[in-house]
């Protein structure tokens, strides 16, 4: 695929809380009913978090963006290295509930990150993020080396 | 204490209960009890407050979230994110007052504070 890799700490598997045990039902409803893209993600009980990633390209630019919901920007790390973009971060648990009789608990809450080796280089310098609703998205200028050319061939 | 178990989604439904099931996903929640009432949050990245539709009806409630978000430009190297829009029924405890429920939606959470009434809050009594 492009060659691009996905990599996720293993360690970051957590088990899962008993809020997510007991939606284990609507988990396997899902197996059955879903898309294989499906089973790639949105199960924490397999994987921690993995939240969803697109990658796009144009001329100028490579797009990444993730869907990360109820996160304060501070609390998202990017970092480019070897022409890997990674992201990564931890949602904490919120205290202002605490003492609460818990119903569900569904949310995922703990450390995530994601990898994705980019398709061409980049400029470092020139890469900007933003985060809305909940969705961050990375925009990465290429190098003019990366950008594709028009050749003039003249043929005598 | 049955009527705690209150905003209890029905799981279940019959296929023919939700309209164009393939067009919907479920948003994922968490639910509290505080002394006051419930609060719920639905994680719906990519919705924002326009997108939102919450619709009462008896004793149900049922969350809508609708994506916003535009669409990445050139061509998709890869993936993973969907563009189903949001959807899930809760039905309330009967305690809750319905009049009172606020809603707030900040970076794709829902936060949904739904206040029990006055009348069957726990109070203290006192003997003279």
């Amino acid at each position: 695929m492009n060659g691009l890799s996905r990599w996720q700490r293993p360690e970051l598997a957590t088990w899962p809380g008993f809020g997510q045990l007991s939606s284990l039902r609507e988990e396997i409803d899902r197996l059955f009913e879903s898309p294989l893209a499906e089973l790639t993600r949105g199960s924490h009980l397999l994987s921690g978090w993995t939240p969803a990633l697109d990658m796009f390209e144009d001329k100028d630019n490579v797009y990444v963006r993730a869907e990360l919901p109820g996160m304060k920007k501070e609390e998202i790390d990017l970092s480019l290295h070897n022409g890997t973009l990674s992201i990564s971060g931890e949602r904490k648990q919120e205290t202002k509930f605490e003492g609460a009789e818990v119903y569900r608990a569904e949310r995922f809450v703990g450390r995530f990150q994601r990898a994705v080796t980019l398709p061409t280089t980049v400029a470092a310098d020139k890469v900007k993020a933003q985060y809305k609703d909940g969705i961050l998205t990375v925009t990465l200028p290429k190098t003019e080396e990366a950008k594709p050319k028009q050749i003039n061939v003249n043929v005598a | 204490m049955d009527t705690m178990k209150a905003t209890v989604q029905r799981e279940n439904r019959p296929a023919t209960d939700r309209p164009d099931r393939e067009a919907y996903v479920s948003p994922e929640v968490n639910i509290f009890e505080t002394r006051d009432g419930y609060v719920l949050e639905a994680e719906m990245p990519g919705v924002n407050k326009e997108g939102l539709e919450i619709t009462l009806e008896e004793n149900e409630i049922t969350l809508v979230g609708r994506r916003r978000g535009e669409a990445l430009p050139g061509e998709a190297l890869f993936r993973e994110s969907r563009d189903f829009d949001f959807r899930r029924v809760f039905e309330l405890d009967p305690a809750i007052d319905t009049a009172k429920i606020g809603a707030k939606m900040e970076n794709g959470i829902l936060t949904l504070t739904l206040p029990k009434s006055e009348r069957v809050k726990p109070r203290k009594i006192t003997v003279d």
